[in-house]
């Protein structure tokens, strides 16, 4: 029976030799994530269950990211608990700021995904890292629970769709804009129960990092996971973070989708999602004259070193506007020491722009420059619902970096070519 | 128990009612179901957590809870009394938090679009049926797979792994 890679690996860890979409299935999971705001709920969950140790010391990451550093006294026993936690069942991976980063960018750096891994996380983004042929998605914490207990989930097999880009590239035009483009076109609830499958020439060019953020943004239009196959390009990035041992998995050629869709990517300019949804997209040419207040740049999205650079190219030599707030928050330790080693920090502070340590900060309005009533952020977040970043009747905007950096200094939206 | 017929007043929201509109990431900083209910849905209605009353019900549209992944949404929205959310469609994390927490959702496509604001209705969450009593309509909610109806009858994801695992306790 012809099948894709999500069937494959959802198959394979419940022991079955094929899954069809609807059909509901348990399976062994190999990696179990939980930040600080699931975590809390998830533990008190996992103590009731009553059971005296978890099912893999190893297997389980707990990374204190969206009011890390605390915030304030409420965040500081949020994250106290997880500590404490951790140390408590012997769990290795607990990340304490100073070693951490946002989770999705963190561990697909550290090594911790391989392809052919079955992930839970109960972060609804967690389904990033399908990027690197893994399937992965987002679960709550009582899910999150569960499987620290049991070491298994529940699923029902997803319907499949495929996303073929071809054609090449417009300039500025990054990984960020083909998923803004497709969520666009199908909606917020375009691939709801679904799995979404990225492939075609321009894919094949993209770099591992381009590919976290897109699959990255699965989950905003409704789909389970989003997944790319395994290719030169992903083994590559595997050595470098030292995974050595993976299946190589590809999806049949017959394998069945409920619908393909053909992008030509040619049409594509830099997109921006207006508030209050990210499938609200307008190409940038078109965006008029919308003044902001602030810009943002980082998340799980798009805090990696290829977006510092992107946004380290606009920034060299200019000025934020005098109107506007640029925050950059590089994703990971990692990045930041990179950033500082390619000379980015100076081109960031010359400009302008406050750089942060790693956290989630304003992209769910937490801290670290969450928006007063009345203002408009642009960011390269991946939401930009009612209060997102703070107060109910502030605006997010969504775009790619080299966008929200050139808005940075032309205190608008605008594109690096308006510069 | 989750088992009985339950009455109550409907409140009406639209499409892709997002889980930061159904409890804000601003009061993410406790998990306490009691203090998560004082501000549930406050970003779409401020006042409607004062205004509801235990036992009403959510019908909405499209993709209900669509975003983050965050179990508070549904936990916000038990412990306000709220009977269960009726809508066109669900986001699957919410779908699935729901049935693992215990929380009542049906999912009617028809019931969603003639059940008005203010409408009376009762429902009975083993058959699935929903009766308008302002307008004397009956609507039938799609069942729930077996399975997904075991762990809604043990009480949640939690019980009904120590009722299938006792080893586990
Ligand atoms: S950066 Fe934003 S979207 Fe990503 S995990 Fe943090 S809060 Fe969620």
């Amino acid at each position: 029976m012809a099948q894709t890679i999500t069937q494959k690996i959802l198959a394979k860890h419940a022991g079955l030799r094929s899954a069809e979409p609807g059909q509901l299935i348990n399976c062994k999971v190999d990696l179990v994530l939980g930040n600080d705001i699931t975590s809390p709920p998830a533990i008190k969950e996992f103590e009731r269950i009553g059971v005296s140790k978890v099912f893999d010391k190893k297997k389980i990451f707990l990374v204190p990211d969206h009011f890390a550093p605390a915030k304030d006294i409420k965040s500081a026993e949020q994250i106290k608990m997880m500590r404490e936690f951790a140390h408590k069942y012997g769990i290795v991976n607990f990340f304490e700021i100073g070693c951490m980063g946002i989770e999705h960018a963190l561990l697909p750096e550290m090594g911790a995904i391989k392809p052919g891994d079955l992930i839970i996380g109960a972060d609804s983004h967690t389904c990033t890292y399908g990027a690197l042929g893994a399937f992965s998605t987002g679960v709550g914490s009582t899910d999150m629970a569960a499987a620290m207990a049991t070491g298994e989930v529940w699923f029902k097999v997803p319907e499949q769709l495929k996303f073929v880009y071809t054609g090449k590239l417009q300039k500025w035009v990054e990984a960020k804009d083909l998923i803004l483009y497709t969520i666009g076109q199908i909606g917020v609830d375009g691939a709801r129960y679904m799995s979404m499958e990225f492939t075609g020439p321009v894919i094949d060019k993209l770099s591992i990092e381009s590919r976290l953020t897109m699959a990255n943004m699965a989950i905003e239009a409704g789909g389970k996971n989003g997944i790319f196959g395994i290719d030169a390009k992903t083994k590559q990035y595997l050595t470098k973070v030292h995974v050595t041992r993976y299946p190589l998995l590809y999806s049949d050629k017959d394998a069945e989708y409920k619908q393909i869709y053909d992008y030509d990517v040619a049409e594509i300019e830099p997109q921006v999602a207006y508030p209050h949804l990210p499938s609200n997209t307008h190409p940038v040419s078109k965006s008029g004259h919308i003044k902001i207040d602030q810009s943002v740049i980082g998340s799980c999205t798009n805090g990696r070193i290829e977006d510092m650079r992107v946004a380290a190219k606009i920034l060299k030599g200019k000025k934020v506007h005098p109107d506007v707030r640029l925050i950059i928050l590089p994703a990971t330790q990692n990045v930041e020491l990179q950033m500082i080693k390619e000379g980015l920090m100076e081109i960031f502070i010359k400009a302008g722009a406050s750089v942060s340590t790693p956290t989630c900060g304003p992209c769910l309005g937490g801290h670290m420059g969450v928006l007063a009533e009345g203002e408009k952020a642009i960011a390269t977040t991946n939401r930009n619902f009612v209060g997102r970043m703070g107060h109910p009747k502030s605006e997010v905007y969504l775009s790619n970096v080299a966008v929200a950096a050139a808005s940075a200094v032309a205190g608008r939206i605008a594109s690096p070519e308006d510069l | 128990m989750l088992t009985h017929g339950r009455s109550g007043h409907v409140w009406k929201f639209g499409n892709n009612i997002d889980t930061d509109l159904i409890i804000p990431a601003r009061y993410l900083t406790t998990s306490d179901p009691v203090e998560l209910a004082k501000n549930a849905m406050e970003d779409a209605d401020p006042e409607w957590a004062d205004k509801m009353n235990p036992g009403d019900f959510i019908v909405a549209g499209d993709n209900f809870g669509c975003g983050s992944s965050r179990e508070h949404a549904p936990i916000a929205l038990k412990a306000t009394g709220l009977s269960a959310v009726i809508a066109r469609s669900f986001a699957r994390i919410f779908y699935r938090n729901a049935i693992n927490i215990g929380f009542p959702i049906l999912e009617s496509p028809e019931a969603a679009e003639e059940i008005k604001e203010g409408d009376e209705i009762e429902v009975d969450l083993t058959s699935g049926t929903i009766k308008d009593l302002t307008s004397g309509k009956t609507y039938q909610a799609q069942p729930f797979p077996e399975f997904m109806q075991k762990i809604i009858k043990a009480g949640g994801l939690i019980k009904y792994l120590r009722q299938q695992h006792p080893q586990l306790r």
